[in-house]
């Protein structure tokens, strides 16, 4: 990948992306993190401002490391966040992600997470909120090397449109060269379930107030775990909320 | 208390009541009984408001408003309450976490005011020690992970925080072990044979009406009450079918 012309849409990690947006934050600095043999690391990113905004995270993980990155992508312009990461053997990633969007903005994670020792652990959790005439994508590799026999990964990715408007793209991709591997990923972009908000109105929950909380449990899966949970789901909330 | 005048309804297009009447005053316990698709839950459903059941002819008031005309939740402040024959899960979202909303969301259009948490919580603490559920339970997510009586009973619990003036009960007895279809009858009893109150029990068996002994029974078949009688016809269903009793 050159890393300092700007993309088209022949290439597959932008094939959804606003390429106008894009030049305008163009070209993206690689922000690098290693995280040592047996190490943890926790790192949060939290877009929620009115200016375009990329960024590109390329993580490394040593024999035995552990990292956790939660993202809030929920600005009122352009947000793309590229998670690269390295597993080495027994290491352990998170990923969890929440979009949240009302306007005609593009939000979009593009992760690839490359396995490439045994027993490693990759759990990525994308929760998309969209509304208006907001597109959220998803473009998520996950490639399991020869040899990375015990991979455990699973990718969840769900999207939830309140609006006929809005788009939702989903790329959940497998590339698996090893043998006793793990993976399970799955994919569903939807409303919310009618029968739910049924059972809800029939006990006297307004309907917005039915929404809002379906919403919210749907959101905070995102951030099940992470070291500082409610901050993140306070912010997503407020951000929903706005949307709303 | 529920005047139900010539009733019909469609599920998908397909008519499933056709031309239901049913008067239900207050005091009253009436029970349901028929065979399998008759249109029982549809009943259910269409005096809640579901969305898809959609009223193609008649009239139905309660307490002197007009229920159809009124979207789900105000028909649930109006004073009706529907236990569910398969109650929803809901990830993600506790009983209590939704209970409170929803009483409070109810007293509102009444012009009551709010419970605070604790006044919510001691009634929610009061009503699961009544049917016999553990209070961590209404902690939990709505319904997720719930036994199929468990689920039953919470819909008892739900009906006994929210107090509602007429309940519709659809196969609340289903699913119940021996102990739990006592419980859940006594529970009944206490909460709602009151001379304000009224219920209506849609049943396949006599076992529950031991408990929660009816004043009414009906027998609907193919979208229409097709004989009422006193709680002898529920036995005499038992013993002899629908198709020897109602033909
Ligand atoms: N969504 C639907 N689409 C099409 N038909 C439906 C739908 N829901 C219900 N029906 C049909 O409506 C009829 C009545 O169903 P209903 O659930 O009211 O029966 P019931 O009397 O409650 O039966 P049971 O004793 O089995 O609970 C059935 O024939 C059923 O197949
Ligand atoms: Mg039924």
């Amino acid at each position: 990948m050159n890393a300092l012309a700007l993309p088209t849409r022949k290439a597959e990690a932008f094939r959804y992306s606003d390429l106008d947006a894009l030049a305008g934050v163009w070209p993206v600095a690689r922000e690098m993190v290693s995280v040592a043999a047996g190490d943890t690391v926790a790192q949060a990113i939290v877009l929620t401002e009115a200016q375009p905004t990329a960024r590109h995270l390329v993580i490394t993980l040593a024999a035995g490391a552990s990292c956790d990155v939660r993202i809030l992508n929920a600005g009122s312009a352009f947000g793309r966040i590229t998670v690269e990461a390295r597993l080495g053997a027994g290491a352990q990633f998170t990923l969890g992600a929440a979009q949240i969007g009302g306007g005609g903005q593009t939000l979009e994670i593009v992760t690839e997470v490359a396995h490439d020792a045994p027993d490693a652990i990759s759990r990525q959790i994308i929760r998309s909120v969209l509304a208006n005439q907001a597109t959220g994508t998803y473009l998520g590799k996950v490639a399991v090397a020869r040899g990375a026999n015990g991979t455990d990964a699973a990718q969840s990715v769900r999207a939830m449109l309140l609006d006929r408007t809005a788009t939702a793209n989903a790329k959940p991709e497998l590339e698996i060269y090893a043998d006793d591997v793990k993976c399970a990923h799955g994919c569903a972009v939807g409303e919310l379930d009618a029968a739910a908000l049924f059972y809800l109105a029939s006990r006297g929950l307004p309907p917005a107030t039915a929404r809002k909380l379906m919403l919210h449990a749907f959101i905070a899966e995102a951030f099940v775990g992470a070291p500082d949970e409610e901050r993140l789901l306070g912010e997503a909330l407020d951000r929903l909320e706005s949307i709303l | 208390m529920l005047q139900i005048h010539n009733l019909h309804a469609t599920v998908a297009d397909k008519p499933i009541l056709k031309g239901l009447s049913l008067t239900i005053n207050a005091g009253e316990i009436h029970a349901i009984m028929g065979p399998n698709g008759a249109g029982k839950s549809t009943l259910g459903y269409t005096l809640g408001g579901r969305p898809g059941y959609e009223v193609t002819g008649g009239t139905v008031e309660f307490v002197g408003q007009d229920l159809l005309a009124l979207a789900p939740h105000e028909r649930a402040a109006a004073g009706l309450f529907l236990g569910f024959q398969y109650p929803v899960e809901i990830p993600g979202v506790s009983f209590v976490q939704f209970l409170r909303e929803a009483a409070n969301a109810q007293r509102m259009v009444r012009g009551e005011k709010p419970l605070s948490g604790g006044e919510f919580l001691k009634l929610a603490r009061e009503k699961a020690a009544l049917l016999k559920l553990d209070m961590e339970m209404l902690k939990r997510p709505v319904n997720v992970g719930f036994s199929g009586g468990e689920k039953k009973r919470a819909e008892m619990v739900q009906m006994g925080i929210l107090d509602p003036r007429l309940a519709i009960l659809d196969e609340t007895d289903s699913g119940l072990d021996i102990d739990a279809l006592r419980i859940c009858g006594e529970g009944i009893n206490a909460i709602m044979r009151k001379p304000d109150k009224a219920v209506l029990l849609i049943t396949h068996y006599q076992r529950l009406l031991d408990y929660v002994r009816p004043d009414f029974v009906h027998v609907l078949a193919g979208g229409r009450i097709v004989k009422s009688g006193g709680p002898e016809l529920a036995r005499q269903l038992e013993d002899e079918g629908y198709e020897a009793v109602a033909a």
